[in-house]
């Protein structure tokens, strides 16, 4: 089976995110940049399949410029076969880049689209669902445990209040949470065999969807920061001024 | 023109106050567009739940009826939503950032080739709409542009929807599905039982770290003073990953956003991941044994203390205080 992984460029989740003086994005120097967490999660699943089917093959998607190609390495280095770099000069909104993954995925025809619940930059959470319904498929988002059997996959989901299990045929979207597994890292020999892995590098114009975006990022600025308060000396102390102080005890 | 639909969420006839909050959010945003706001519900229960929604401040309540929309899925209820904003003509589609919204609206915005805004914290007068990016350390004004919005809005960003005077009328539509288009089975929901009030709207929630070490912990040392409180309880993503409490317990960027007005912060360091969870609460209080920890500049009032003798502490502490 084929299995689809889409890998967003995204800054370390440790990194210091300051917003541009004038408001039109965030300062990228000093930014060291990473796959989105959750999207290492969907490669480690989706080679964790592979293995275990003993066959398959684990295709990774990103859609950026040049410099992308860095994290699509690292993801061939964990163990996927091969990566396609849809190019793009000017950022998509979700819907857009949605669109461009039901495409390619629609020519490949993968099993299984396996995508980060959300990425850690933009935070939308929006993009595996649109594939599904771009392609007519299944979803389970925020996926904790993937069973296949044959055609069948079941998956037990992170909703409000408990666990829900759904289950349907493949092929089907599954969108990544945290507990799903822990990504490995990239071996020494990994590493080397990556670079000669094929990296298809091809122009999100050449795919024939719609990019226009829709969603219009306006400007960017800094919340409020919150002042830091006091030191109190003891327990007795802490409950003393949340009674009469802030008076929320 | 500039009418609002509200999809409301419920399980079995129950829905949580965060229901209240995305209509309330519908409400303030058909006013600013000159529209009504009409809230939608489907599913098993959906009748109990239509009379009580019927009591806040909607124009309508429309009752979704179809057997296969008994149990929620997306693909269905993305499918029977889409009919219904298009023989509406409604403009925004909107739901509260649950688990479920977020599982729903973005395919319901793929069905109708519509952008959506996710988790939004304010409505601007001239139809723009702002939401948190990385963690929350931007804020994104964002414009969406298309016959029909879909948005999801943050619970801690809006008050919840007041009774109204008057109760609005409930309307039956029977939905439309194309059976082709229907392939996912619910099969179980293993739900985590609590007598502690909910998580998003207990009006304290105390949380505990990996400093805690152990579930065991959790339950000896935390929980007492949960429980004294009368608190909800939360946790950071390390004691979730570690397996000391439940996934839905998660407080942060990737869990759940809480803004309550007594954050207790126990053994968490305050990673911008956790802080952008629970910064927005009113007071917030850090018990840990490092004085550099960063989730004391956040908060109101930090004690260094070991946390193992501080918490038992605090506990007979309040007993003290409600006595
Ligand atoms: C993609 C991604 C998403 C994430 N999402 C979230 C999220 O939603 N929510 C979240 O919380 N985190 C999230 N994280 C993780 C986050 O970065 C931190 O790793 C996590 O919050 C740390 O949890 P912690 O504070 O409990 O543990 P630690 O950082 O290990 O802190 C433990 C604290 O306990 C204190 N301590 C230890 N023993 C005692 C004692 N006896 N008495 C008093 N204090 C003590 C220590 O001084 C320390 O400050 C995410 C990370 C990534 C990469």
């Amino acid at each position: 089976m084929k299995i689809l992984v889409p890998v967003k460029r995204v800054p370390d989740p440790a990194t210091t995110i300051r917003v541009l003086p004038d408001g039109s994005g965030i300062a990228t120097d000093n930014v060291k940049w990473v796959i989105n967490p959750f999207d290492e999660i969907a490669i480690e699943e989706a080679l964790r399949i592979k293995e275990k089917q003993g066959a398959g093959q684990v295709i990774l998607i990103s859609i950026g410029q040049q410099a992308w190609q860095e994290q699509l390495r690292t993801g061939l280095a964990m163990g996927a076969d091969r990566a396609i770099l849809v190019r793009t000069e000017t950022p998509l909104d979700p819907l857009a880049i949605a669109r461009v993954i039901a495409k390619v995925a629609s020519d490949e025809q993968p099993g299984l689209v396996i995508i980060g619940k959300q990425a850690i930059d933009d935070d939308s959470n929006q993009v595996g669902q649109m594939i599904a319904e771009f392609l007519g498929w299944p979803q389970a988002t925020f996926a904790s445990k993937l069973e296949l059997a044959g055609e069948k996959c079941t998956v037990v989901r992170e909703a409000d209040g408990g666990l829900e299990t759904v289950a349907f045929a493949l092929p089907a979207v599954i969108t990544t949470d945290l507990r799903l597994n822990e990504p490995r890292y990239a071996s020494l020999p990994g590493i080397m065999k990556a670079r000669k892995k094929p990296l298809l590098d091809i122009t999100a114009e050449s795919l024939g969807v719609d990019l226009a975006p829709k969603l219009k990022i306006r400007k960017l600025t800094a919340p409020a920061k919150r002042q830091a308060g006091r030191k109190v000396a003891s327990v007795e102390e802490l409950v003393a001024v949340l009674h009469t102080e802030a008076k929320v005890i | 023109m500039g009418d609002v639909i509200v999809f409301v969420e419920h399980r079995g006839g129950h829905f949580p106050k965060t229901t209240l909050i995305g209509i309330n959010a519908g409400l303030e945003l058909a006013a600013k567009r000159g529209g009504s706001c009409s809230a939608v519900v489907a599913g098993e229960g959906a009748d109990t739940v239509a009379a009580e929604v019927a009591k806040y401040g909607v124009a309508k309540v429309i009752v979704l009826e179809e057997p296969r929309l008994a149990h929620y899925l997306a693909d269905a209820a993305a499918q029977a939503l889409a009919v219904l904003v298009k023989s509406t003509g409604a403009e925004t589609v909107l739901a509260t950032a649950t688990a479920l919204g977020k599982d729903l609206m973005p395919r319901l915005a793929a069905r109708l080739n519509v952008p959506m805004a996710s988790e939004i914290i304010a409505i601007n007068d001239d139809g723009t709409f702002v939401r948190p990016m990385y963690a929350g350390n931007v804020l994104a004004t964002v414009e969406l542009e298309g016959p029909v919005r879909i948005v999801t809005v943050r619970g801690t960003a809006f008050d919840a929807a007041k009774p109204a005077a008057a109760v609005a009328p409930i309307e039956r539509v029977a939905a439309t599905l194309d059976p082709a288009g229907l392939k996912m089975e619910f099969v179980a929901f293993n739900e985590i039982k609590s007598d502690r009030p909910e998580l998003t709207e207990a009006r304290i929630v105390v949380s505990g770290g990996r400093g805690l070490k152990s579930g065991e912990n959790f339950k000896s040392v935390l929980e007492p003073l949960v429980d004294e409180m009368g608190a909800a309880m939360g946790a950071s993503r390390a004691a979730v990953d570690a397996g000391f409490v439940p996934n839905d317990l998660q407080v942060g960027q990737t869990g759940k956003v809480v803004a309550p007005e007594l954050y207790v912060a126990v053994g968490i360091s305050g990673a911008i991941q956790h802080l952008a969870g629970m910064k927005d609460s009113k007071t917030i209080v850090a018990i840990n044994k490092d004085e550099e920890a960063p989730i004391f500049s956040v908060a109101d009032f930090g004690l260094v203390a070991d946390l193992f003798k501080a918490v038992p502490e605090m506990v007979e502490a309040m007993k003290k205080v409600k006595h």
